[in-house]
């Protein structure tokens, strides 16, 4: 019983939906013959010979993979930097809200003609298609988070005269890191979106563009394969961000659990 | 930082008008450098016209039918797709959050299907509906589904349990106990999720049309690009920003209103 408690029920908890989940899709296409809908194995044969075998991995995957990590680098950092120049100084912010909170509403997606139209097309358009969606939800909770620090605290690091660098990076980074946090997650999912539509729109090579190539050519358990890579790309990156934010964030965890309790 | 005043650090001092004409101030400013650029010959005035270009053309479009059609268009697309979401995830997340057992269970497959990038759909929506608005829909929902579905479940998750088995002793119903302890609770976070939703919504609308073809906005400014209008394509770019602009400002006052009572606006009303 004590073994089913600890090792069988979780695992059971974790695959039994999707296991039932796949079967019943396996169920459905062995009695169907439609088009759209791939068989399980066949997919997978598919996703194997399409995406690890081929060139594929090298030639489209990595260089999308390249531009996403460059373009949500870049994001983070200028986002951060400019947050904190923005954020420290009121009257700086007051004059730059307004403007911000539009580039925030835009639909990052229109800024692709845009960039097309002024930078050319080409890997830096699609990094710079990157960074300027992404940067506006790390740029606003920058400030955002720099606005709302503890007077207190910056009072006591004030009297303890803890100023200029010191005071970035041991007082306000830390107070601020929750809502940065917040930004960069949202930012994940915007960077991917772009990603993908930069190359169906103006490339001739990346994930995307392939992709749409599958649809055009009606190469349909291709195409799921690549809506699968997709997936397994936005699966990867949410989890690398968690296990990045619980150790950015511990202490803010352990705090709100404290609070919790009380 | 800024030089504080003696006995006075934070400067309450400033008079209420002033954030907002630095704000004024602030776009002035942005627009001046946008008309400056082209006109200096900083960047090539074909690719980037001057703001008071850009800004006649937005509003000679407001008096063409088209634009209010592509207006129209993108609104349906959001408005209905969020609708969607928003009921059938509402709906699944107080069933799965009110039950431990559906809870432990779907909690792999949601952390899984939640991360795909619904542009990952795309292909699939041009099989399946081609450019009409339901390929739009498929977008909207996938995305704005999981934005008030993890919401709800937060919320769900928050319910005192006191409160509950208060309630439970008292004999309330499965639908009271929902009424009357769980729909409280859930509310403040079903309003961030669906303030979430609505702005995904409206980038969604607006991908599906640049991308898939589908009406609305999207593929107004894709036809403008692609037909050299580029000063046109700015302007609709621009409109593009000002609806996204207001229906922010709407989701936060229909936040607001609907939770007057929670204790998250009360505050903010006080301070």
């Amino acid at each position: 019983m004590s073994i089913f408690n600890r090792v069988i029920s979780p695992v059971l908890a974790l695959v039994a939906l999707p296991i039932l989940l796949i079967g019943a899709w396996w169920i459905y296409t062995l009695n169907s013959t439609s088009f759209f809908v791939p068989e399980p194995v066949g997919l997978v044969e598919t996703f194997i010979s399409t995406w690890i075998t081929g060139e594929r991995l090298t030639a489209d995957v990595l260089p999308s993979l390249r531009r996403l990590g460059m373009g949500l680098a870049l994001a983070i950092v200028l986002g951060i930097l400019l947050g904190l120049l923005i954020g420290l100084n009121r009257t700086v912010r007051a004059l730059t809200e307004p403007v911000f909170e539009f580039f925030r509403a835009l639909p990052p997606p229109v800024l692709i003609p845009v960039l097309m139209l002024l930078i050319g097309v080409g890997n830096t358009m699609q990094v710079a298609v990157i960074v300027s969606g992404c940067i506006w939800p790390i740029l606003l909770n920058t400030i955002e988070g720099v606005r709302g620090i503890d007077p207190v605290q910056s009072e006591t690091s004030r009297s303890y005269g803890i100023s200029g660098f010191s005071r970035v990076r041991y007082q306000i980074l830390p107070a601020a890191a929750p809502p940065i946090m917040a930004g960069v997650r949202q930012s994940l999912s915007i960077a991917l979106i772009l990603m993908v539509i930069s190359e169906m729109f103006a490339t001739s090579s990346g994930l995307g563009f392939t992709i749409v190539q599958f649809q055009r050519s009606f190469a349909i358990p291709e195409m799921w394969s690549g809506i699968a890579v997709l997936g397994i790309i936005g699966v990867t990156l949410s989890f690398i961000f968690q296990f990045v934010e619980r150790r950015v964030l511990r202490w803010y965890h352990g705090l709100k659990e404290v609070e919790n309790a009380a | 930082m800024a030089t504080p005043k003696r006995g006075k650090p934070r400067r309450t001092g400033d008079p209420p008008w002033m954030a907002p004409a630095l704000g004024a101030a602030g776009i002035m400013g942005f627009l001046l450098l946008w008309e400056m650029v082209p006109r200096v010959g900083m960047v090539d005035g074909r690719y980037l016209p001057p703001a008071s270009e850009v800004i006649l053309a937005a509003i000679e479009n407001l008096g063409g039918g088209d634009f209010w059609q592509a207006v129209t268009d993108t609104m349906q697309a959001w408005a209905i797709g969020l609708g969607i979401a928003a009921v059938s995830a509402t709906v699944l997340g107080l069933v799965i959050g009110m039950s431990p057992f559906l809870k432990r269970y779907t909690h792999s497959t949601i952390e899984f299907l939640r991360p795909i990038p619904s542009v990952a759909l795309i292909p699939l929506a041009v099989l399946l509906f081609g450019i009409g608005m339901e390929s739009a829909l498929l977008l909207i929902i996938y995305a704005c589904f999981w934005q008030v579905l993890i919401q709800v479940l937060y919320g769900v998750g928050d319910v005192d349990s006191v409160a509950m088995q208060t309630a439970q002793s008292y004999g309330f119903s499965y639908v009271q106990r929902i009424r009357d302890v769980v729909v409280p609770t859930v509310l403040p976070y079903f309003m961030t999720g669906i303030r979430l939703g609505a702005a995904v919504a409206l980038i969604l609308a607006i991908t599906a049309g640049l991308v898939i073809g589908s009406p609305g906005l999207g593929s107004s400014i894709a036809r403008a690009q692609q037909g050299g209008a580029i000063t046109n394509m700015y302007a609709l770019i621009l409109a593009t920003g000002i609806l996204g602009v207001l229906i922010n400002l709407a989701a936060r006052a229909v936040e607001k209103r609907v939770l007057s009572w929670h204790t998250s606006v009360r505050g903010e009303l006080a301070a």
